[in-house]
């Protein structure tokens, strides 16, 4: 196994471009390690991303939004108190994240490109409108998350591409985010649904919404009829029922260990139910802690 | 014994120092089974099925042998080197044909091959390179599919006397009792319920996996170092396997991160033994999570029906049930003790139980705590509180009405000798929690359980130093904080400080036969050996001061920890004590030390009750369990604490039980879920505080009225929790685990 620690994202582009055989990024590297210690992947390449400079900074542009490094970890972006206000549901959904160790180490950016459709992180940057720059061997480029994940473990990134930064829109006025998710458990555990939502308001009408699932699907699903069942409303029984249908009409979930066909259908329409009524309390000045499961 | 005999009044027992091994595990000090290291050491790894059932047609080990860091490598066809023993028969061959497949893999992580190479990752790649051809057989995982006419048989041959002409070759044992007349019985019901329930096979979730490190010479001489419950039976198995002299292998065991049940046998232990007779060096082994899931013993799974009559004022009338347990591709699953505890807590007039022991495509079962006992709970008490509920009855009064007492005639057979159960009842009845108003969306459930206990065989040593501290040498693992109880019993006869008394788990060599840390038989068999070695001890002291005055030995009694005059005919004396005694040891005899062994046979059953509060979100079929408390009769609590330790860990397993925890196997035979991540345990966050009752009512077998806690906690919690699950659902809950899906479905269906 080559093992490499570049300086910059250009140099680590590099070296993923020239090398052979099964190449990974190591940030946090709660994906990574697993797999490789339980013999499932073992990387011919390893290249270390988190001596690049910037790479651990959340920062605040000027126009409101946030750059976040690719190696900061949820435990800082939960520590981080602005961040934390501006996008709760996002930060939540980070924090649900394996245990107070694994949010030592783990990052967006590997729970994004693990490929996993039932990472937690990634409904909440859809929903959040979350962007990516990729650093490649033609350049950089800045595309939205969703369209990252291409299915289970599978990514758009060509050879040689790694992303290089996350972008967080402004928060602005009147909107709220939430995630939540479905376990069997109340900590600990992988999701079995994921609904996230993000919405703005004027007065209480919704504007502006959009709605993502996980774990129903090969991939994280953006559903926009869910998120048309939402805006124009107060959030009243007859939008929640129509969000509801909308939800579970967008799932193609598969029988497994962890759920059946049947009730993660039905599940993702009662997880996104409830993640609206948080994000809608938080667009109105509410303070609401998330309500895991 | 005889009830007279016994003490009542403590000095040192009943009160709750910590453990003596508490320091060492929470500084990592402690040394478990993978912490042992010795010169030359390989690492050893094993080669497992993929296959659910499949015949082995060859193995190619060359490419592997080719590797310079490759030492040795064993299987069953190898016998040039005589890996091991030939020939043998009954258990001994079932284990070694588990721990090492003969002609055929019989579950999905059955063991092919193994290696010893110089690095845990050179063993690990070497696997890779060991080419095994098979031919896939037929496969069946489910206990009723195993049963049914057709289905693939894992081996023919393997029941015995006790089945029935007719059965299929997979039912190995059968087992049936009862007394009176049940058919007259049901007659005389007002109400007669007849149900199905299902459990599946969990795994203990001991959260150190097995893990040894084994020397054994070309001359029959060998160590072993290993993570278990009970190591002169890791003695004596491996030995057998090995083909040489018990007394020549030493085993020690290490501290051990759980075990309960599980860590009674033997997995890894021959093989590592093998492995170094073969490359002649020491050979480690430590499992992966992987390969506890699939290679080592999980529970039984369970189909059982269960049909009771009861008046209307709440008097059974009859109760009859039948229960098939499989337990993977041996002999083994606790079909007849599933079948004798399901009925126990009740004086039933007419009453038949019928057992049955099935073989499947899965790994061998090992016990774990009760075996069998909790789902015989959940089949029975979920139909009384059905019958509780359809009649109108307060479900602890019919219980009390029903309830198993000294005398009566148990289901099983045996009269009771004075138990506790309606203790626990009254106790339960008589908590808070039990007329504590319910929240809507909430329900209460409530189960009694039962478990026999166990003594065996067991040996213990005490050795006083000069300086009148005590060495207590115990050979029944430490599982459950056993080293303090042993340490306070040892105390109260002797009459010297807790903190005194240094207790060791003696290796093989160094003490007499010890049968396992099991059947909740440590407190009660090595405790009642502890206190009969130190009143050995007691009487050579005696016997010193008796010298010292001049006066006979039986003029001299033992009394805080002194010998004094026995009365004032003895003569004037001042007390002399214990320390006094042994500073002068060497002039004035020797040594001086108390032993004992034996395989008391007084263990002295237990009963326990539960009551359980559980909310379900009828939106997603998740349970909470929101209020929980055990009531359960400890006989005499040695280290109460430690007491409602065991308490609350049947009830926390149970919950995982009942909740979530569950061997998955898919269509070609293969487990699902061998890892904690989908093999969900209870997190901490995941269980209600857990209150407990200790009830006392003296076991007449144990000098001071001790009653094995470790079981019988595990008992009554899938019933429980099925119950209030049930109540808070509105729909009887009849299949565990009661996940999330199946909740909901239940919900919709009946709902």
């Amino acid at each position: 196994m080559q093992f490499h620690s570049p300086a910059t994202f250009v140099e680590a582009a590099a070296l993923a471009a020239e090398a052979q055989g099964v190449t990974r990024f190591l940030a946090g590297g709660t994906d990574v390690l697993v797999q490789l210690r339980s013999d499932m992947v073992t990387p011919d390449t390893l290249i270390d991303i988190k001596k690049i400079g910037g790479v651990r900074d959340i920062k605040l542009n000027d126009d409101g939004s946030w750059t976040l490094g690719v190696a900061v970890s949820g435990a800082e972006m939960n520590e981080h108190g602005p961040l934390r206000a501006a996008w709760p549901g996002l930060c939540e959904a980070m924090d649900l994240i394996g245990s107070t160790q694994i949010q030592g180490r783990a990052t967006l950016a590997g729970n994004l490109c693990n490929g996993s459709p039932a990472a937690d992180s990634v409904p909440a940057m859809v929903a959040a409108c979350v962007t990516a720059t990729i650093t490649g061997p033609q350049g950089e480029r800045t595309v939205a998350v969703e369209s990252i994940p291409t299915g289970p473990g599978l990514t758009s990134l060509e050879k040689g591409e790694l992303i290089s930064a996350l972008h967080i829109p402004a928060r602005g006025e009147n909107a709220g985010d939430a995630y939540l998710r479905f376990i069997p458990r109340t900590e600990m555990d992988i999701a079995v649904v994921g609904a996230a939502v993000n919405l703005r308001l004027d007065g209480d009408t919704i504007t502006e919404a959009r709605v993502a699932l996980g774990a129903v699907a090969p991939t994280v699903r953006l559903v926009p009829e869910a998120a048309e069942a939402l805006i124009g409303s107060t959030l009243d029984d007859g939008a929640l029922e129509k969000l509801v249908a909308a939800c579970s009409a967008a799932c193609s979930p598969i029988d497994d260990k962890r759920g059946t066909i049947a009730f993660r259908t039905e599940v993702a329409g009662v997880m996104a139910k409830r993640a609206a009524r948080i994000a809608y309390a938080r667009a109105k000045g509410e303070t609401i802690e998330g309500h895991h499961g | 014994m005889a009830l007279d005999d016994r003490k009542s009044q403590f000095l040192y027992v009943g009160t709750t120092p910590d453990r003596p091994d508490g320091l060492d595990k929470v500084t990592g000090r402690a040394k478990f089974g993978a912490d042992a290291y010795a010169p030359g050491m390989l690492h050893g790894a094993i080669l497992r099925s993929p296959h659910a059932h499949a015949r082995i047609k060859r193995i190619d080990t060359s490419r592997a042998e080719a590797l310079k860091d490759v030492k040795a490598i064993v299987t069953r066809a190898d016998f040039a080197d005589v890996p091991f023993a030939p020939g043998l028969e009954g258990e001994f061959w079932n284990v070694l044909e588990n721990v090492m497949a003969g002609d055929t893999a019989l579950y999905d992580g059955h063991a092919i091959a193994a290696v010893a190479a110089t690095s845990a990752l050179a063993a690990r790649d070497a696997l890779k390179l060991i080419d095994v051809r098979y031919e896939e057989l037929p496969h069946v995982t489910d206990v009723d599919e195993a049963m049914k006419e057709g289905a693939p048989v894992i081996r023919e041959g393997a029941a015995d006397y006790s089945v029935p002409e007719g059965m299929h070759p997979n039912v190995v044992r059968y087992h049936e009792s009862g007394h009176g007349d049940v058919e007259a019985g049901f007659a005389e019901a007002d109400l007669v319920i007849e149900d199905h329930f299902v459990t599946e096979a969990t795994h203990q979730g001991y959260i150190e996996p097995h893990a040894c490190l084994a020397t054994l010479g070309g001359d029959g001489k060998g160590e072993l170092w290993c993570c278990t419950q009970g190591h002169w039976i890791v003695q004596k198995t491996c030995a057998a396997l090995l083909g040489i002299e018990t007394s020549q292998l030493r085993v020690t065991a290490s501290e051990i991160g759980g075990g309960f049940g599980g860590k009674t046998t033997v997995f890894i232990e021959p093989v590592a033994l093998a492995l170094s007779r073969k490359a002649n060096r020491p050979v480690k082994i430590v499992m992966s999570r992987n390969e506890v899931f699939r290679a080592t013993g999980p529970t039984a799974s369970a189909s059982m029906d269960v049909k009771i009559g009861m008046k209307k004022d709440g008097t059974i009338t009859a109760a009859e049930g039948v229960f098939r347990l499989q337990g993977g591709a041996f002999p083994g699953a606790p079909g007849d003790m599933t079948a004798m505890c399901a009925f126990a807590p009740y004086n039933l007039t007419n009453v038949r139980q019928v057992g049955y022991d099935v073989m499947t495509n899965r790994p061998k079962q090992a016990a774990y705590r009760a075996p069998g006992s909790p789902m015989a709970a959940f089949a029975t008490e979920s139909v009384i509180d059905e019958l509780c509920k359809q009649l109108g009855l307060d479900p602890i009064e019919v219980r009390l009405k029903n309830a198993s007492h000294e005398g009566t005639k148990a289901s099983y057979g045996p009269r009771f000798e004075r138990i506790g159960l309606v203790e626990t009842l009254e106790a339960a009845k008589a908590h808070p929690h039990y007329s504590a108003p319910l929240k809507p969306g909430q329900g209460r459930g409530i189960s009694c359980g039962f478990w026999f206990n166990h003594g065996g065989e067991t040996s213990v040593s005490l050795s006083l130093s000069e300086d009148g501290t005590v060495q207590l040498a115990v050979g029944t693992p430490d599982i459950g904080g056993s080293r303090a109880s042993m340490a306070l019993m040892a105390a109260e006869v002797l009459g010297v400080p807790y903190e005194n008394i240094r207790v060791t788990i003696a290796d093989t060599a160094t003490l007499g036969y010890n049968d396992v840390s099991h059947g909740s038989r440590v407190t009660y068999a090595s405790g009642l050996a502890t206190i009969k070695a130190a009143e050995d001890a007691v009487q050579r002291l005696c016997a010193r001061a008796a010298a010292k005055w001049g006066i006979p030995e039986d003029a001299v009694k033992w009394e805080n920890g002194c010998a004094v005059p026995s009365g004032p005919n003895a003569g004037e004396f001042d007390p002399l004590p214990l320390a006094e005694i042994t500073a002068t040891m060497g002039q004035t005899g020797g040594p001086i030390s108390g032993h004992y062994e034996a395989t008391p046979e007084g263990a002295g059953v237990s009963f326990a009750t539960h009551i359980v509060d559980a909310e379900v979100d009828r939106e997603t079929g998740k349970t909470k369990v929101v209020r929980y408390t055990v009531v359960q009769d400890a006989g005499k609590a040695i280290h109460p604490t430690y007491v409602e330790g065991q308490f609350q860990g049947g009830a926390a397993q149970g919950i995982g039980w009942a909740l979530n925890e569950e061997y998955i196997y898919n269509d070609s035979g293969r487990l699902e879920n061998p890892l904690f991540l989908d093999y969900r345990i209870p997190v901490a966050s995941d269980l209600p505080m857990i209150d407990t009752v200790i009830v006392e009512v003296p076991n007449p077998g144990h000098p001071y009225g001790v009653r094995g806690v470790g079981e019988t906690s595990i008992c009554p919690p899938l019933a429980a929790i099925a119950n209030a699950v049930s109540a808070a659902a509105e729909v009887r809950m009849r299949r565990l685990p009661m996940s999330p899906p199946r909740v909901l479905s239940a919900l919709k269906s009946d709902g």
